[in-house]
């Protein structure tokens, strides 16, 4: 059981060290994914033509495996966090941005007249009636990009050793010790099912009118 | 540009297009790996997708073992199976179909729990029995949804199976982690646009199907 949380000193991080540096490798490109998704996709909302050659160019990005993203990227930003954390922030767009369009597009004509007729401007109308309506939808988008995201910091182990969790895979293989491998697993599936479970409660917290 | 300097030099060079390690026979195993794990994915995930959607019932349990099996990084099963049961085609695909089952199984739910009441109604009106109804009414017109989860698997299926070249077995994912290994970019390089544009392919390859597969009515009112 000590070689679970023990960590071989190669890695240069203790158990708790990994599952933050992993956090932050998942997280941070999860977070700048929704802040630049979400006027990209009022974007697609306002001018309807964008919205499917945006989908496309993301499409294809999406299409690039983690793994090759990350290859390529060394070239330009060396063996480091960033370069695992683009190809995330992209993944997180491609899921995101057709989220954010279908719910804001899925708030009921009347509610929309209804706020206008209230005086609401556009600017308030968006923060106050368009964007807490599509809050399950995003939700929805934000629990499949992390889960994701979180699962693909891991192949970051490849491009060495910027796999957070992922590099104990390395050791595990290398010095064959297979609980290495076990704690990587576990603990990853661990971290991204609290994750989602938050944001389920984040989803309750912001949608009180909710049916639950 | 680089990028397509990269690009230039993986496929001009003719040692690239023949033989064991060439495009063609890497491209074949990486297909052939997509449609095992994309068949083993569907055959789990469809009948208990359509079922649950039909019944209504389950959908909660079905969530939870969505998210679970989500959860699981593909990456790490795929090294922790190897180390458990040694060098083999089952370390590869059982992350492979964990990865695709969530998708199929959720849109089926959901495309089969959304279909049209009053359609359903009126087939049981009309005297059909409840597989008669799945299969005549809430299947044709859940077609087009289930037919995005199942599309969604494949892409997500083509770009993950890169990782089986890490435990020495084939497809295109040889050329990227060889590629790695001998900071051969070309190869990472030319490997990736391999990938991407098979994903491609498969998404038009299920356009395709949409068109032949969905009834002209159903579409219509899309």
């Amino acid at each position: 059981m000590s070689s679970f949380f023990t960590m071989p000193s190669d890695l240069q991080h203790s158990y708790l060290g990994l599952v933050a540096w992993h956090l932050q490798l998942a997280m941070i490109p999860v977070l700048l994914g929704l802040l630049i998704a979400l006027p990209f996709g009022q974007l697609c909302v306002r001018f309807r033509w964008l919205y499917a050659p945006m989908l496309g160019v993301t499409t294809v990005l999406y299409a690039i495996p983690s793994l090759a993203f990350f290859v390529v990227l060394i070239d330009w930003t060396g063996q480091s966090d960033t370069t695992v954390m683009i190809p995330l922030t992209i993944y997180t767009l491609v899921i995101l941005i057709p989220a954010i369009i279908d719910g804001v597009r899925s708030v009921p004509p009347e509610t929309h007249a209804a706020a206008t007729a209230m005086g609401f401007g556009p600017a308030r109308r968006y923060f106050q009636v368009d964007l807490p309506m599509a809050v399950p939808a995003i939700v929805a988008g934000l629990r499949v990009a992390t889960v994701s995201s979180i699962s693909l910091v891991s192949v970051g182990a490849l491009i060495g050793n910027q796999g957070a969790l992922g590099n104990l895979l390395e050791d595990a293989t290398q010095y064959h010790r297979p609980i290495l491998a076990w704690s990587s697993v576990i603990t990853t599936a661990v971290l991204a099912i609290l994750i989602d479970g938050l944001l389920v409660l984040l989803r309750r917290l912001l949608t009180p009118w909710a049916a639950r | 540009m680089n990028l397509f300097h990269y690009i230039g030099v993986f496929y001009g060079d003719s040692a690239n297009w023949s033989g064991a390690n060439g495009i063609p026979q890497r491209l074949w195993e990486h297909v052939l790996y997509t449609l095992m794990a994309l068949g083993i994915a569907a055959a789990i995930g469809l009948p208990i997708g359509l079922v649950t959607g039909h019944t209504g019932r389950g959908g909660n349990a079905l969530a939870f073992l969505a998210t679970a099996a989500r959860a699981l990084p593909s990456f790490g099963l795929l090294v922790l199976l190897t180390l458990l049961m040694g060098l083999g085609l089952t370390p590869v695909m059982v992350p492979l179909v964990a990865l695709a089952v969530p998708p199929i199984l959720v849109t089926s739910y959901e495309a089969v729990r959304g279909a049209d009441r009053s359609l359903v109604d009126a087939a049981r009106g009309m005297g059909m029995g409840p597989l008669r109804v799945l299969f005549q009414v809430e299947i044709p017109v859940a077609l087009p949804l289930i037919l995005s989860g199942i599309r969604s698997a494949a892409v997500q299926i083509v770009s993950t199976a890169t990782i089986a070249a890490y435990v020495s077995f084939g497809g295109l994912g040889r050329y990227i982690v060889d590629g790695l290994y001998q900071e051969d970019y070309s190869k990472v390089v030319g490997g990736a646009t391999l990938v991407a544009g098979l994903a491609l392919l498969t998404l038009g390859l299920f356009w395709l199907l949409a068109r032949v597969f969905v009834s002209p009515g159903v579409r219509r009112s899309r």
